[in-house]
C-alpha cells in the first residue's frame, strides 16, 4: 500500500514498531524494559544496574514513567507548541522532565530501601512527532538510523570509552579491544538530578529507526547490524528477531533489547487539527 | 595486579616497573618514573597513561623516537606483551589483567561518577565516589553499583563458559566456505561465497530472502516479496530453514545451488 508522499497520516498510522527484549544466552535477569507508545509516537528503553533485581526495578520505573507521563500529556498538549518561558519545543520538555522524574523516583527508591541501593539505569527515548523525532538519553543504550543504504549512530554513548575516543586517546578500532567497555559517565537514579542529552532530528519516509541496549552492539559488529536493517526493513518483526538472535549466537552475554521504528509516511503532530490550529494562534 | 613495564638490553632484564600511577614517564633525566640513563634517549621521551585497566603510551616529541613490535609508533594503546623499543632499550607491557579478569567480568554496566579526570586517577578496581554530605554510608553502597557487587564474582565467572563450549562445535559448518552458484538466468554460472553473517538475496522492497550464518550452520530466510523461495522444490514456511550441502534454493524463478567447497 503505497501513499502518495504529499499526504500527512496520523503518527500511529505513519510509523510501523516493532519492541523486543531477551534475557540473553548467560543471564537469569533481564535488566531491560522497553514500550512503545504508538498512539503518540513515543518509544522508551532503558538497561537498568544494580544487585539482585534492582536493575530491573530502575529499567522498569524509568520506562513506565516516561510512556505514562509523556503519552498522558500529549493527550491534551501539541508537543509543536513552545514554551513560554525556555522556548523549548513542549515535545523536548515532555522528554526532559519525565526523565528527571523517573530519575527522582529511582533515586528515593534506591535511599530508602537498603536493596535497591545504588541502583540506576540508562535510557533511550525518542518522541516522533511533525515529520521529526525528538531523542533523549543518557548512557550507553544507543539509537542507530538507517537512511537509504547507510547506517549511522544518531546518539553518542555517555561512557568513558567514547570520552576516550573523543578526546584522541583512543581510535576506534582500538576501542573494541578495551577492557572499559561498560563504564558510564552518566546514568538516571544515581544522583538527585540527571542530564539527559536531547536532540531534535528531521525524519525523512523509508527511514529505519533502531534503539537498542548494549547487549546488542557490544555483540555484534555495526557492520552486520547495518546489513540486516538493511536487508530486513521490509520484515520488522523478523528483522528484530534476527538481530537479538545475532547477539545471542555471538555470545548473548547481556540482556538484549531492540526497538525498531519505521517511518511510512509523513506525519503532523499528534492532536486535532483544531487544537494545533489553537496553538498557531497562540504563538 | 597493575600492569607493569618490564625494562631490558639485550635480553638482560634490568628492571621492572608497576603501572601505578595514571602517568608515568620515561626519560633519561633523572625525574622520570622510568629512567633510562643512555644519550640515545631524550631526556623526556614518553609517556604512559594508564586508565583503569588500559594503559596508552605517548611519544612526547623524541629525538630518536619509539618502535612498538618493531613499529615506529607516537601514540599506542598498549596490548598485553606488546615490546616498546628505545634505541636498545626494550621495556615489555605485561598486563595481567587480561587473564585475572574476562571479558564476562565487563559486560555489566557500570557508573562511573564525575569527570573523567577524576576517575581516571582513581586506582584500578575502585571508583572514586564523590563524598557527598548528609549519606555517609551510601556513598560505599553506590560505589559497588554493578558488576563489583559482592554476590557477583561467582555469577560473573560463569558466564564465559557456554559461548566458549559452544564455539568449537559450531566450527563444523561455519569454518567450511559455503557457497552460492547461481544455476539458471542471466547470471547462470556465477559463484557467491557466503562469507558475512548475512548475504542478501533479491531486492529490498520487492522480493527479499537472506542466508545468515549461524554457529550451527546456515540458513535462508523468507524477508518479504508475493512468493517465497523453494528449497528443494519445497516452499519455505514463514521460519528460519536450515541449508544442508547442495540444496537447490529457487527465487522468483532462478535456481540456485548452496553447497560446502573443499
Amino acid at each position: 500500500m503505497r501513499r502518495p508522499a504529499g499526504v500527512i497520516m496520523k503518527v500511529e498510522d505513519a510509523l510501523e514498531m516493532i519492541c523486543q527484549t531477551h534475557p540473553g544466552m548467560v543471564r537469569s535477569h533481564n535488566e531491560d524494559s522497553v514500550a512503545c507508545e504508538s498512539a503518540c509516537g513515543l518509544v522508551v528503553l532503558a538497561d537498568g544496574m544494580g544487585g539482585y533485581n534492582a536493575g530491573e526495578v530502575a529499567s522498569g520505573i524509568a520506562v513506565s514513567v516516561v510512556a505514562t507521563e509523556v503519552s498522558h500529556s500529549l493527550q491534551n498538549n501539541s508537543p509543536i507548541r513552545r514554551d513560554e518561558e525556555t522556548g523549548d519545543e513542549y515535545g523536548v520538555l515532555l522528554l526532559r522532565d519525565n526523565i528527571q522524574r523517573a530519575n527522582a523516583a529511582i533515586y528515593y527508591a534506591a535511599q530508602s530501601q537498603p536493596q535497591y541501593a545504588g541502583m540506576g539505569t540508562t535510557i533511550v527515548t525518542g518522541l516522533f512527532y511533525d515529520n521529526r523525532v525528538a531523542v533523549a538519553h543518557v548512557g550507553d543504550s544507543r539509537l542507530y538510523r538507517l537512511r537509504g543504504e547507510t547506517m549511522e549512530a544518531v546518539t553518542r554513548d555517555h561512557s568513558l570509552l567514547q570520552e576516550q575516543i573523543d578526546s584522541g586517546m583512543i581510535s576506534i578500532e582500538d576501542a573494541r579491544l578495551s577492557k572499559n567497555k561498560n563504564l558510564v559517565t552518566r546514568a538516571v537514579g544515581i544522583d538527585a538530578k540527571v542530564a539527559s542529552e536531547i536532540h531534535v532530528h528531521d525524519v525523512l519516509v523509508g527511514d529505519v529507526y533502531l534503539f537498542c541496549s548494549d547487549g546488542l552492539n557490544d555483540m555484534v559488529e555495526d557492520e552486520d547490524i547495518h546489513s540486516t536493517l538493511y536487508a530486513m526493513q521490509g520484515n520488522l518483526p523478523l528483522a528484530a528477531e534476527q538481530l537479538i538472535q545475532m547477539a545471542n549466537d555471538g555470545g548473548g552475554r547481556d540482556n538484549v533489547s531492540v526497538i525498531l521504528v519505521k517511518v511510512k509516511g509523513r506525519f503532523s503532530a499528534p492532536g486535532s487539527w483544531l487544537a494545533r490550529m489553537l496553538d498557531w494562534f497562540r504563538k | 595486579m597493575a600492569a607493569k613495564l618490564i625494562l631490558s638490553m639485550d635480553g638482560a632484564v634490568i628492571k621492572e616497573y608497576p603501572l601505578n600511577k595514571e602517568r608515568m614517564t620515561i626519560g633519561r633525566k633523572a625525574h622520570n618514573d622510568i629512567v633510562i640513563d643512555n644519550l640515545a634517549v631524550s631526556g623526556e621521551h614518553a609517556a604512559v597513561v594508564t586508565i583503569m585497566h588500559d594503559s596508552f603510551l605517548e611519544d612526547l616529541d623524541s629525538t630518536n623516537g619509539l618502535e612498538v613490535n618493531g613499529v615506529p609508533t607516537k601514540k599506542h594503546f598498549l596490548q598485553n606483551n606488546d615490546v616498546i623499543e628505545i634505541g636498545k632499550h626494550k621495556l615489555k607491557y605485561i598486563n595481567d589483567q587480561i587473564t585475572q579478569t574476562t571479558s564476562a567480568d565487563f559486560e555489566r554496566t557500570m557508573v562511573m561518577r564525575g569527570p573523567v579526570s577524576q576517575a581516571g586517577a582513581a586506582k584500578a578496581g575502585t571508583m572514586k565516589t564523590p563524598a557527598r554530605p548528609n549519606q555517609p554510608a551510601e556513598g560505599e553502597a553506590a560505589e559497588r553499583t554493578g558488576k563489583f557487587d559482592a554476590s557477583l564474582p561467582a555469577k560473573a565467572a560463569a558466564p564465559a563458559t557456554p559461548p566458549a563450549a559452544s564455539r568449537p562445535a559450531a566450527q563444523g559448518d561455519t569454518a567450511r566456505v559455503a557457497v552460492v552458484q547461481i544455476l539458471t538466468g542471466p547470471n547462470a554460472g556465477k559463484e557467491l561465497e557466503l562469507v558475512k553473517n548475512l548475504t542478501t538475496l533479491g531486492k529490498p522492497g520487492l522480493q527479499v530472502a537472506v542466508l545468515t550464518r549461524r554457529p550451527q550452520g546456515f540458513f535462508i530466510t523468507h524477508v518479504e516479496g508475493a512468493s517465497f523461495p523453494l528449497v528443494n522444490g519445497q516452499a519455505l514456511m514463514n521460519q528460519a530453514h536450515q541449508l544442508n550441502d547442495h540444496d537447490v534454493i529457487e527465487l522468483a524463478g532462478i535456481k540456485m545451488e548452496f553447497y560446502f567447497k573443499g
